[in-house]
């Protein structure tokens, strides 16, 4: 279930984020050549080796006098990138922020605490309430799968799961469906329901989920406080990667 | 039918009679409200405890997954979330179709549960109750506080907040944190305690032993030194507590037994699982918590205390022998039957947290503690869980109904300070009668009050609040609902007359 990775062609180039001087190779986006160099840019719907999808902006950079997502942006020599910056991090702590009051994010009870990107994430970027008026939007949990339940509360629309599924799985069982605020997860099967699509415990896109949307049942609270993936380091010293890493690593059937 | 003629019956409400209302209580676990009914002769005819806040735990789990239970429940309470999370655990055993831990495992739970009681009945006595007991119910109340007894008794102070604090460690070593941590799976637990932090605990509990018995024993003075503390809100009760197997003391695991005020058993090694064939509740519309009641002896009957009270009439022993001594002590003073003192609740509190000092000073010598092997096999799935635990405040109990994908279809949770809820009533109903008459109320009088619900600990919201901060307000309405009078306590212990 390893995710692949496209292998470009070495190019001596270079490009400069927060004055730091980051080779690229050819074809690399802003985000991938930062991550290989070892420089982290806040992101959650980007996971090395899945077609860029740009969707949650929290990788917003500044070009020059341009603002673009990173994790579709391919690098230039020589550009001039900020990504550190206070505006910067303010803008993606007003994001993470609409994330948090659109789903329901119950943290203190929600068994991905301590291992949840979204949570990290805002402990990363000093958020400390919801700022803006909760939505309690009704959302639909579908436990009908024996192993995998969906529990779209916590749903972010990253869709990592979407296309691991696609292009990692060679399935199709997740989309999203609707517009703005009736966005979706939904799943591709007669039913609708988990049980009825082709989904399997083994599969990228049943582990893959950064927030718990995507669970592997009977599970939960298994990784006792002090252990699990953010008690132990900080969203900027690894990826998302990592923590499905974490993850897969504790389902043992 | 079973019944004991002495238990007062509760009173339905009659029109045409005035109120005092005190609203909120302070120095409980909670917001609860207090109106006075009086006649026209300004006697006392009722009494209710309004608890006015609304929690909905039973209903908004529904549809979540059972695993997530203990630890959404938990929730509940700031002060024994271990009880709400093992509760609700021990229900989650049966679904997954555990009946038995592994000894590492269940010796865990226990000790993690000894170390909430301990901490949960020294935060009562010495944070809540102490001020009352050692100053007097209707001293200054600016003196009347945690504070004040950390100034006037700073050695006894000192000791009741390092009480809590070692109860609290046991907590946060075995689930993570000391309030909200996670320590249960299905099954068994998710961590074994390391040999280094059963030794760092095994350092502290000789201090630990001998502060307990030191705040035995001056219960115990209190107790029997002051009879006026005797009479004071005691009403003769049903009891209703676990049991072991042996008819000793138990906090985690056991049978039920119910007993009527002369100690006769009502029923005894009930297995708590049919706890719906013994104990009913009835809805009041003024009150968010209901009243449970024997279904052998009725709703008027039926009511009965549970708590460190009824936990230590109820049982024939401890096997700890230090806090045995003192259940005999308990049990002379007696005269061989049941204290129904409601004060002494204080006291047998304290023979319990004695209790749990010599049980954790055992599990932790041993050798089964640090054990490894945490999960036991699961078995068949099933669709209903029933756990049930002695709680700091009480017979705590979590029912779940699953559905075949494994949310929970119902809930039902009786909180342990459920179980006093009519108890509370007629003890305020005594106390209003012997020391509220009239159009006059004073802040000494409200005290008066406060100290009788005070002695059950209840959790009224299961939440907690700064001590002395909450403010207290009585209102004297006459028949028609016109106000005559009204007295507010601030934060800052000055009174107000508000007219």
């Amino acid at each position: 279930m390893s995710a692949g990775a496209n292998q470009p062609e070495f190019s001596p180039n270079t490009f400069t984020m927060d004055g730091i001087e980051i080779p690229f190779k050819d074809g690399q986006t802003l985000m991938d050549a930062a991550l290989a160099a070892g420089v982290y840019i806040p992101h959650l719907c980007h996971h090395p080796g899945l077609t860029p999808h740009g969707s949650c902006k929290l990788c917003m950079v500044d070009i020059g006098s341009g603002r673009a997502s990173s994790c579709t942006t391919p690098a230039v020599a020589g550009q001039q990138v900020s990504n550190n910056t206070p505006a910067l991090n303010e803008a993606r702590r007003t994001l993470t922020q609409m994330l948090f009051i659109e789903g329901n994010h119950l943290c203190p009870s929600c068994e991905k605490t301590g291992n949840c990107t979204l949570q990290a994430m805002a402990y990363h970027l000093g958020m400390l309430e919801g700022h803006f008026p909760q939505f309690f939007q009704r959302r639909e949990v579908d436990a009908s799968h024996s192993t995998v339940m969906l529990d779209r509360d916590r749903c972010i629309l990253c869709e990592l799961c979407v296309r691991a599924s696609r292009e990692v799985d060679g399935k199709n069982v997740f989309a999203v469906a609707g517009r703005g605020i009736t966005a979706r997860l939904i799943v591709n099967s007669p039913s609708g329901k988990l049980a009825d699509s082709d989904l399997e415990i083994d599969d990228l896109a049943a582990h893959i989920c950064p927030v718990g949307a995507i669970l592997i049942k009977a599970h939960a609270y298994e990784i006792p406080i002090g252990w699990r993936t953010f008690d132990l380091r900080q969203i900027d010293e690894i990826g998302p990667e990592k923590v499905i890493q974490a993850r897969v690593g504790h389902t043992d059937d | 039918m079973k019944q004991d003629t002495t238990v007062p019956s509760g009173n339905n409400h009659q029109p045409g009679l005035r109120r005092v209302a005190i609203d909120p209580l302070s120095r409980v676990e909670g917001h609860g409200k207090i109106t006075l009914m009086l006649d026209a002769e300004n006697h006392i005819h009722e009494a209710r405890l309004h608890i006015v806040e609304f929690r909905g735990f039973e209903k908004f789990i529904q549809g979540r997954p059972y695993w997530e239970v203990p630890f959404f429940v938990q929730r509940l309470c700031g002060i024994c979330p271990v009880s709400h999370q093992l509760a609700a655990a021990k229900a989650v055993d049966q679904l997954v179709g555990v009946e038995q831990l592994t000894p590492s495992a269940e010796k865990l739970r226990r000790l993690l549960h000894f170390g909430q009681v301990l901490q949960s009945h020294a935060l009562h006595f010495f944070h809540l109750s102490s001020p009352d007991l050692l100053f007097g119910f209707g001293s200054n109340p600016a003196q009347r506080n945690i504070v004040g007894v950390l100034d006037k008794y700073p050695e006894l102070g000192l000791k009741g907040v390092k009480l809590r604090k070692y109860g609290q460690q046991i907590i946060a070593a075995i689930s993570g944190k000391r309030i909200h941590g996670t320590a249960t799976v299905p099954g068994g637990m998710n961590k074994p305690l390391t040999v280094a932090e059963r030794d760092t605990l095994l350092a502290g509990i000789d201090d630990i032993l001998t502060w307990c018995q030191d705040a035995v024993g001056l219960n115990e003075q209190i107790h029997t030194a002051h009879p006026e503390h005797h009479g004071y809100a005691a009403i003769r009760s049903n009891f209703l507590s676990m049991i072991g197997s042996g008819g000793e003391l138990e906090l985690y695991h056991g049978g039920l037994r119910a007993s009527l005020p002369s100690g006769a058993h009502v029923f005894d090694q009930f297995d708590y699982r049919g706890y719906q064939q013994i104990i009913r509740e009835e809805v009041r519309p003024w009150s968010y918590m209901k009243f449970p009641y024997l279904v052998e002896l009725g709703k008027q009957q039926g009511w009965y205390r549970v708590g460190p009270l009824a936990r230590m009439n109820n049982c024939d022993m401890i096997v700890t022998p230090l806090a045995e001594a003192s259940r005999r002590r308990f049990k002379e003073f007696g005269q061989g039957g049941f204290v129904h003192d409601t004060l002494a609740y204080h006291w047998a509190r304290m023979i319990e947290a004695l209790h749990c000092a010599e049980s954790i000073n055992q599990l932790l010598r041993d050798p089964e503690i640090t054990g490894i092997k945490l999960r036991a096999e699961a078995g068949e799935m099933r669709s209903v869980g029933i756990g049930v635990i002695e709680a700091p405040r009480g017979t705590l109990f979590h029912h779940y109904q699953i559905d075949e994908q494994g949310l929970v279809e119902k809930a039902n949770l009786i909180v342990s300070t459920t179980g006093n809820n009519q108890a509370m009533n007629e003890s305020v109903r005594l106390v209003a009668h012997e020391y509220l008459d009239g159009h006059e109320i004073t802040e000494g009088l409200l005290n008066h009050l406060e100290v009788a619900i005070r002695a059950y600990d209840p959790c009224l919201s299961c939440a907690t609040h700064a001590l002395g901060k909450m403010p207290l307000q009585v209102e004297l309405v006459d028949p028609d609902g016109v106000l005559l009078d009204r007295l507010t306590k601030g934060g800052n212990g000055l009174i107000e007359r508000i007219v």
